[in-house]
């Protein structure tokens, strides 16, 4: 069984700042991480190698330093990795991004399953894996927290719903997310840490991959971002004096006006 | 202070401080509380291939010596002396079938033990045989097509949790120590039996127990080396295996050490943290420069036995004997400087005392190593080599 792992480079830190002129986040001095909920993805993908045999291909879409990702996917049980990098692919929204994973698996071929982690940490949108498999015409599961069976060319996975679970049968090849509730990631292994270290991670451009150069990147990108702002927040402390029973009403008479109770 | 440690012996340093900090710091407390095997704990470490560091690498290991044996030991017992120690204890459970065992031995064995599936111990010590291993009792009596072992080995580190157990017993009666011979056994061979589980006042997490030889036959093929070699084997191991002790002697003396500044840097006493009281200070520098000079001495000895030469009991021995008493005065001073806090169990350092005391117990007492550190002393006049 061939599996696809879609990683992403994200900083490191929930405290990110935003550039007021660029409306970009600041990544400078800032380190970066493989997004907490992928490393749960490369880690199913690998426990069902482990099952299955085949091969685990890790892949991201980012700038020259997100190889050091990829060499830690491989420290961490893949096969393979793939880093799609490529000036035309800078300023990708989630469509752009999509398309331009969803080139690479096809050129990838032979790909049983793909993988992704529900959503980033920094774009937090999980619209990733869902326009990829749309792209690739592929049976879509979301937020999976355990794969129950797969057999046949089918595959039997439980989905977290608001209410509960939901138990989805799908033939493959597939796309899923994955929660965190699905597994345990593993640490590094000694020999993993070894091979990353001389692994070959080749690095697929816009051209090599074949695609629309008007589809990726900035121009292939469906929003724009014009503005990001944290919102304002006022915290208005105000304290009420008299006797007990004179405070209650007056609180009872704040929230009821304030539309609160 | 840096040591000159290569990248992979760095990488192993690491991701050993790492699977300690992530997986071991969660559960040591409760493990020692409960008195339980961290069985969970060798899976992890099995999984980041620490198993394989001691193994050579045509057996399926990393081909490390002592020196990266050590560095393990140490990140491990920083955290939990008891996961470092059943940990090491597999390592000593093979160093004599490596050293003296066969090609098809160490094919049979060795794969496992490096994936961690199979945990290996030592046997030596018996009721009557401490500090005296040469009383040990144990027999082995030649029979068509092998041994049959009779006898008790006790404290037994990994004993019941081990598969693989290098059993040294007597295959000659009458030659005392120079009958005796390493034969491995494994765990679920008839006749070989585990008496109680001994209850500790530290390393209580790790497994020592009683092994029970009752007419247990086994092949000839897994006698290791020649027979009769069995007590010159076992004194060789120790001398590449204590470096090892002092690893866990030193990781426990960091852990207190780090523990201490941590609590001492927050309590505030006569209106300031204790760290800025001289006294504490005095003492925290003392403790310090004793967890430094021990690592340069351990780190150093484990180069030596690294290196091959021929005599390195000395060495060895110095590393955990000054290792050890370091560690049980290191972690002494740490619960004295945490005060009532220290005394508690919900603070680490009173847990790091108690493990701390049997590094100066067992893989040789500190008293009868300084005798046999003191009979090198003399061979060489004191003179420095």
């Amino acid at each position: 069984m061939n599996i696809a792992i879609c990683l992403k480079q994200v900083p490191g830190t929930t405290a990110v700042k935003i550039d007021p002129q660029t409306n970009t986040l600041v990544r400078q001095g800032i380190e970066s991480v493989m997004n907490p909920f992928d490393a749960y993805a490369l880690e199913e993908g690998v426990r069902l190698r482990e099952k299955q045999g085949g091969r685990v291909t890790a892949i991201t879409m980012g700038p020259p330093q997100a190889e050091a990702m990829l060499r830690q996917a491989i420290s961490l049980g893949a096969d393979d990795a793939i880093l799609l990098s490529d000036r035309a692919f800078a300023g990708a929204d989630t469509l752009a991004t999509a398309y331009t994973l969803a080139a690479a698996i096809r050129k990838l071929g032979q790909c049983d399953l793909v993988i992704c982690g529900r959503q980033t940490i920094d774009g937090d949108t999980g619209q990733v894996g869902p326009e990829m498999a749309e792209m690739l015409d592929l049976p879509f599961v979301s937020y999976v927290s355990r794969i129950e069976e797969i057999a046949g060319g089918h595959m039997r996975a439980q989905r977290m719903i608001e209410e509960g679970h939901e138990s989805v049968e799908m033939p493959l090849p597939a796309v899923i997310t994955v929660t965190k509730e699905i597994n345990t990631p593993r640490l590094p292994s000694l020999r993993g840490i070894a091979r990353s270290k001389s692994a070959q991670v080749p690095v697929w451009t816009a051209q090599e991959l074949g695609v629309d150069t008007g589809k990726v990147g900035l121009a292939g990108s469906a929003t724009r971002v014009v503005k990001i702002f944290f919102p304002q927040r006022e915290r208005k402390g105000e304290v009420l004096q008299g006797e007990a029973e004179a405070q209650v009403e007056c609180l009872l008479g704040k929230l009821k006006s304030g539309g609160l109770i | 202070m840096d040591y000159f440690l290569s990248e992979q012996q760095k990488t192993i340093k690491d991701l050993a401080r790492q699977i300690a900090e992530e997986k071991a710091l969660p559960v040591r407390a409760e493990l020692d509380e409960r008195e339980e095997f961290p069985r969970d704990l060798m899976r992890e470490l099995a999984g980041a291939d620490m198993f394989r560091v001691f193994v050579p690498e045509e057996y399926e290991g990393l081909g490390g010596g002592c020196l990266e044996l050590s560095l393990v030991i140490e990140e491990l017992s920083r955290v939990c002396s008891s996961v470092a120690i059943s940990y090491a204890a597999s390592a000593l459970g093979c160093f004599t079938l490596m050293d003296y065992g066969s090609d098809a031995q160490k094919r049979k064995f060795l794969p496992d033990i490096a994936a961690g599936t199979r945990l290996a111990a030592f046997a030596l010590t018996e009721p009557g045989a401490g500090s005296d291993a040469s009383a040990i009792r144990t027999t082995a009596t030649k029979v068509d097509g092998g041994y049959v072992l009779n006898g008790t080995k006790q404290f037994i580190t990994n004993g019941g949790e081990a598969e693989i157990y290098t059993v040294i017993c007597l295959t000659d009666k009458a030659k005392g120590p120079r009958g005796a011979s390493a034969i491995l056994v494994e765990k679920d061979t008839p006749g070989f039996t585990f008496g109680k589980k001994e209850r500790k006042l530290g390393i209580r997490a790790s497994a020592t127990r009683e092994l029970v030889f009752r007419d247990c036959f086994v092949p000839e093929e897994n006698l290791i080396g020649r027979p009769g070699a069995g007590f010159i084997q076992a004194m060789r191991l120790f001398d590449r295996s204590r470096p090892g002790i002092g690893a866990q002697a030193l990781g426990l003396a960091q852990g207190a050490l780090e523990a201490a500044v941590d609590y001492t840097r927050q309590r505030v006493q006569f209106g300031q943290p204790l760290i800025s009281l001289p006294v504490v200070q005095d003492i925290l520098g003392d403790m310090a420069t004793q967890i430094e000079a021990a690592r340069a001495l351990i780190y150093a000895a484990a180069r030596m036995v690294d290196s091959g030469v021929k005599n390195v009991t000395e060495v060895s021995a110095m590393a955990k004997v000054f290792a050890s008493d370091m560690a049980m005065k290191v972690t002494t001073e740490a619960v004295q400087i945490c005060g009532g806090a220290g005394y508690m169990r919900d603070y680490p350092v009173e847990k790091m005392m108690r493990d701390a005391k049997i590094t100066q117990i067992y893989e040789g007492s500190n008293q009868v190593l300084r005798n046999a550190i003191a009979i090198e002393v003399r061979k060489r006049k004191g003179r420095t080599q």
